[in-house]
């Protein structure tokens, strides 16, 4: 009982919020709306038992990913209102092929267990019980043994799109006077000073 | 209905990614909105991930799950790149200005 109102509150925000992300007039509002949508969903994981994979939902999405979007965002100087031009025409067969897609989606819910019968027995990585090990525990465990090539190689994508994203975005703007810090240091008070005696009366010439 | 099993979750999954699609055709002059509808998406996936991963108590989904997130987070962060050099060159990011490679 306690359970399904608890499913059916974040169910209800998360579904609302994900509406409100994609009508919302402002995309400020929008991001602030797929804010609350990755909170809601959080509360669903842990719901589910997933502790660590809410928590980390809540610090890379909320934490990372929606900032940079709101970055982005305020940023760019953007007439969004000239963007929502044509939405109107867009929509019906947006909603044609949204519901087709949900149709086709619950129709296989409905009938799944059929279509895998044998699912029971293909589970790769059983779960411990939860009083032994708590779920971050059991997540590290098996992600650096059996998962550690993929962890590897999901540190690699990483890296490469951050250098991408730097490669992308740097630029060198001509005409700019920057500090240079090397020219600054090798300065010899030598060549640029100079020490004149000035006898009295007759003034530097 | 007070009884909540794993086809609450994966209905409630299904009608998350409708609504992303549903928003990429809804705001497709719009390059920023389809990046957050595409985020809905994934989370939508990830959402379904966990479910199967609690449901038949095998960890992989969630391991997976997390793979998700990374791929995630690495196609936001190089999208928004774009975005921002696009902006840079065009002063606008509306999708059919996108046409300079004539596809």
């Amino acid at each position: 009982m306690i359970e399904a109102i608890f499913f059916y509150a974040f169910a209800a925000v998360l579904l609302l919020s994900a509406v409100m992300v994609i009508s919302a007039r402002n995309p400020v509002h929008s991001v602030l709306f797929l804010i609350l949508a990755f909170f809601n969903a959080a509360g669903l994981f842990v719901m589910l038992g997933a502790e660590f994979i809410a928590m980390i939902l809540v610090i890379v999405y909320v934490g990372a990913v929606a900032v940079l979007f709101l970055f982005v965002v305020m940023m760019l100087d953007i007439d969004f209102n000239e963007l929502r031009r044509g939405m109107k025409q867009s929509a019906p067969i947006g909603a044609l092929v949204g519901g087709i897609l949900l149709g086709e989606f619950v129709w296989m819910y409905l009938t799944w267990p059929e279509l895998a019968p044998d699912m029971q027995e293909k589970i790769s990585q059983p779960m411990p019980h939860a009083e032994a090990v708590s779920n971050t525990h059991a997540l590290g465990r098996i992600l650096y043994t059996d998962y550690v090539y993929l962890f590897q190689l999901a540190g690699l994508i990483l890296l490469v799109a951050m250098i991408g994203a730097i490669v992308l975005t740097l630029r060198s703007r001509p005409g700019l006077r920057r500090q240079s810090v090397s020219a600054q240091v090798s300065r010899n008070p030598k060549d640029v000073l100079k020490v004149e005696k000035i006898s009295t009366g007759s003034g530097v010439s | 209905m007070w009884e909540i099993g794993i086809t609450h979750f994966l209905v409630l999954s299904a009608m998350l990614f409708t609504l992303g699609v549903f928003g990429i055709f809804l705001n497709r002059r719009n390059v920023i909105v389809i990046l957050m509808s595409i985020e809905l998406i994934l989370l939508s996936v990830t959402v379904n991930l966990v479910t199967f991963s609690a449901h038949l108590e095998d960890l992989a989904g969630q391991v997976f799950s997390m793979f998700i997130l990374t791929v995630a987070a690495a196609e936001a962060a190089i999208g928004l790149a774009i975005l921002v050099v696009f902006f840079r060159n065009k002063s606008s990011i509306a999708v059919e200005d996108i046409s300079t490679l004539k596809g």
